[in-house]
């Protein structure tokens, strides 16, 4: 296998992750960086060709290409595993920048006893927590993060309202949220007819509505690297889009600008990691397959891997990296406490248009009066709940024809089902939630024994299902649901229950697929350190959401984000200047 | 060489389209009005079935346009020649194992042969009465072969008119789709509960240069 110039850092993966710490270690250090992608780039200058709801919504055509590498999916251990054939549950991205080209922008914080959740709970309910439940501290604190948190939403420009700022409640903002430093860089988004209608219907009801927090730009903004954008235009092509105006932060309009500049970063496209070579507790690089089909190493002195979560779990499984995780015995960490998030969704039927064609990834309206530790006093059986939300994204012309109240017409085709779809056509809407995904010990990652990829190496396996907990957050969650519906005077319809009775690939419910490399206070109990670095082999760090021990209940990227920012911290100030163990 | 087939339509339902068709080889019978598309995947016959088996899934009637005029079986056609077709981004590995429907569809057919073998069972269902195409229609609405009809033809009726469907936008003027506009800036907190409505455009006219669909990819 011909083999490189040694270089001081390599990264797997060219999304948000690797090039934020790309940009870190590059402003801050004289260390040649390298990044390996194996998609191609995006230009964001062709984006606006990409306005086409078929191609890009419908048949994904950012998404990481299934026909050469998926997972595969069991309820539990004792069934068989099938691939994912086609996209439905979730959406890898591909290409440089990765999802963070296609994503909505939603940019919550987690609440500050997410990072302590083990603890939490296990204080506060004791012997009344599911015996098989696998919630685990994460290793800081939020105060230890929230400085982050702060840089990681100056850089993509948040817009919203804080609830909490300092300590002192603030009307209008998510009053449950954590203590912030700072004010949102941005305002709120303008809103729309429905959004407006459920923030009024929330707070008739005693709720404490707030502006979803978003990194589609509400203003012309220029963020501390210098990097200006322009305002959203509310055009609605954004989530499965790329911004054709660069108005949602994207790697490649926020982080790529700065690293091109940088005459110590190269960029590889093409270039597909297989294995994360190690000896003796010591990463020595990585190999990757190149555009042109060979097989090259890459010797580093410092080697990342910060591809999508569970490309991350899979390379380090493929490399050998850590022991994985045994479900039976509990022992072994990589692959182990695999979560996705709890979706759940109302429709609502108005009796006027909506002009729902208009809208923005992360524009709506939310409660969190069911989030967190909050309201879930008159739900046993509940620990933790999720955010209730009405956004406007975006509706294309196609998804959104056919949404018809139950009983209306019999059939999905035909003339009576036409004009129905016709009548009721641009006057539907849904109440959705996401809602914390606790980890459990029966849900984990491993190699599958019989599906392979391109290279002929196995396919990821996910053995993950539902338990009680979900349905019962789910049921809590889908009676707010209804009730603001009604106190919205819309025509309730019928909720996506049926999405908790076993887990399904085939329905879209997130992309926020987290955990198998997670991070924690123990190697007995987490594969990475707080600082999202290797126990065991320690020039080897694992970022992204992979390394979550359980999900929170809002939109991840931002957390991402933020620990990835004080992983860089860690390495640049720390490491450096005495490789090794930081802890 | 395989001898290129076609579907004759009337000249004016594909007006919109023939823009897009630049390249291919058109007959236009000038006394007739009509136009004869050439089709990339399904023969003639084919075309046929696969036309009125659209118009029952959306049909013309007192309430709008329907599958015929937006040129519904042009975008089939293309949809099958093209990616999409042969299944290029699907996972198409063995083993190819039945499962439950919460893994979706499993099975090894493309789209192209679930069509294949889907139009071939529908016999002689272009020469059946409205009310008897719907009664075959019905006997097979849990297959694969008629969801994926069904789903295809509200992607034609309603994808951007560069797909080969939604011929002359008559799908978005229909529900007043305005088309891939960059902006609503000014518009996006006003009209609460009125329709916003403006002419629509496609992205080729919006964009004021040609964009090409998915299905064009060179293999």
């Amino acid at each position: 296998m011909p083999q490189l110039k040694p270089v001081d850092v390599v990264i797997a993966g060219g999304g948000f992750v690797g090039l934020t710490l790309a940009k870190e270690i590059t402003a801050r250090t004289s260390l040649n960086v390298v990044v390996l992608e194996r998609g191609q780039p995006h230009k964001p200058g062709d984006y606006s060709s990409g306005m086409d709801e078929l191609d890009y919504s419908r048949r994904y055509r950012m998404m990481q290409n299934l026909s050469e590498e998926t997972s595969t999916h069991r309820h539990s251990v004792r069934d068989q595993a099938v691939p994912i054939r086609q996209y439905g549950s979730f959406n890898p991205g591909t290409g440089v920048g990765g999802a963070g080209e296609h994503w909505a922008g939603i940019s919550y914080r987690f609440y500050p006893e997410n990072f302590t959740l083990g603890t939490f709970l296990g204080e506060k309910y004791g012997s009344r927590l599911p015996a098989n439940l696998a919630v685990q501290d994460w290793g800081f604190r939020y105060d230890e993060l929230e400085p982050y948190y702060w840089r990681a939403e100056q850089l993509i420009g948040v817009g919203g309202r804080a609830g909490n700022l300092q300590g002192t409640k603030v009307d209008g903002g998510n009053v449950f949220e954590g203590p912030r430093s700072h004010e949102y860089p941005n305002p709120p988004h303008k809103q729309t007819y429905s959004t407006t209608m459920f923030e009024k219907a929330a707070r008739e009801l005693g709720y404490h509505p707030y502006p979803v927090p978003t990194a589609t730009l509400s203003q012309n903004y220029t963020n501390p690297d210098g990097i200006t954008r322009s305002g959203c235009a509310y055009c609605g092509y954004c989530v499965r889009y790329g911004c054709m105006i660069g108005a949602k932060a994207q790697p490649t309009n926020i982080l790529l600008p700065v690293l091109q500049q940088r005459k110590n970063f190269v960029i590889k496209t093409g270039c597909s990691v297989r294995r994360v070579v190690h000896r003796d507790g010591k990463a020595e690089g990585l190999t990757y397959i190149d555009a042109s089909g060979t097989e090259t190493f890459q010797p580093a002195s410092i080697v990342i891997v910060a591809s999508w979560s569970l490309n991350n779990v899979r390379l380090l499984l493929l490399s050998k990296a850590g022991q994985p995780y045994d479900p039976a015995t509990g022992m072994g960490t990589i692959g182990k406490n695999l979560t996705h998030q709890v979706s759940q969704a109302t429709r609502v039927f108005f009796d006027k248009p909506l002009n729902a064609f208009m809208g923005a990834g992360g524009l709506g309206i939310g409660i969190s009066d069911f989030d967190g530790q909050e309201g879930l006093d008159k739900f046993p059986g509940v620990f933790r709940g999720g955010n209730i939300r009405l956004m406007s994204t975006g509706e294309g012309p196609i998804a959104s024809f056919g949404i018809i109240p139950p009983g209306e017409v019999k059939s999905d085709w035909g003339s009576e089902w036409k004009k129905a779809a016709l009548t009721w056509h641009d006057r539907a809407a849904a109440v959705n939630s996401e809602a914390e995904h606790l980890a459990y010990r029966q849900n984990y990652l491993d190699l599958d024994p019989t599906y392979t990829d391109k290279y002929g190496d196995p396919l990821l396996r996910l053995t993950l299902d539902w338990t009680d907990h979900e349905r019962a957050q789910g049921k809590m969650l889908t009676t707010v649901q209804a009730a603001i519906g009604r106190a919205m005077n819309a025509r309730v319809g019928n909720a996506n229950s049926n999405l908790l009775e076993r887990y399904t690939v085939t329905q879209y419910q997130s992309t926020h697929v987290n955990g198998g490399v997670i991070m924690g206070s123990s190697p007995d109990t987490s594969a990475l350190n707080s600082w999202m670095q290797h126990w065991q082999i320690p020039n080897l760090w694992v970022m992204g959401g992979s390394a979550f021990p359980q999900n929170g209940s809002g939109n991840p990227t931002l957390t991402i984000l933020a620990t990835t920012l004080r992983a860089a911290d860690a390495l640049v100030d720390r490491y450096l200047k005495n490789p090794g163990r930081l802890v | 060489m395989k001898r290129r087939e076609f579907i004759t339509l009337p000249a004016k339902t594909v007006a919109g389209l023939l823009v897009f068709t630049v390249g291919d080889r058109l007959r236009v019978h000038a006394q007739t009005g009509k136009v004869a598309v050439p089709l990339r995947f399904f023969t003639a016959a084919e075309a046929r079935v696969v036309e009125a088996a659209c118009e029952r899934i959306f049909p013309s009637d007192e309430s709008g346009p329907g599958a015929k005029e937006a040129g519904v079986v042009i975008f089939i056609d293309r949809q099958l020649a093209g990616p999409y077709g042969r299944d290029k981004y699907r996972y198409t590995r063995p083993p190819f194992v039945a499962s439950m429907a919460e893994h979706g569809y499993q099975g090894k057919e493309t789209p192209r042969e679930v069509y294949r073998s889907g139009v071939r069972g529908l016999g002689n269902f272009a020469d059946l009465a409205p009310a008897e195409r719907d009664q075959r229609l019905r006997s097979i609405e849990t297959t694969t072969f008629f969801r994926l009809l069904r789903d295809h033809t509200v992607e034609g009726m309603f994808s951007d008119p560069m797909h080969g469907g939604n011929a002359d936008l008559v799908g978005w003027q229909m529900i007043g789709y305005p088309g891939p506009l960059m902006s609503y800036r000014n518009d996006i907190d006003k009209s609460f509960g009125e329709a916003w409505r403006r002419k629509p455009v496609s992205l080729e006219q919006m964009l004021k240069r040609p964009v090409k669909g998915w299905e064009e990819e060179k293999d």
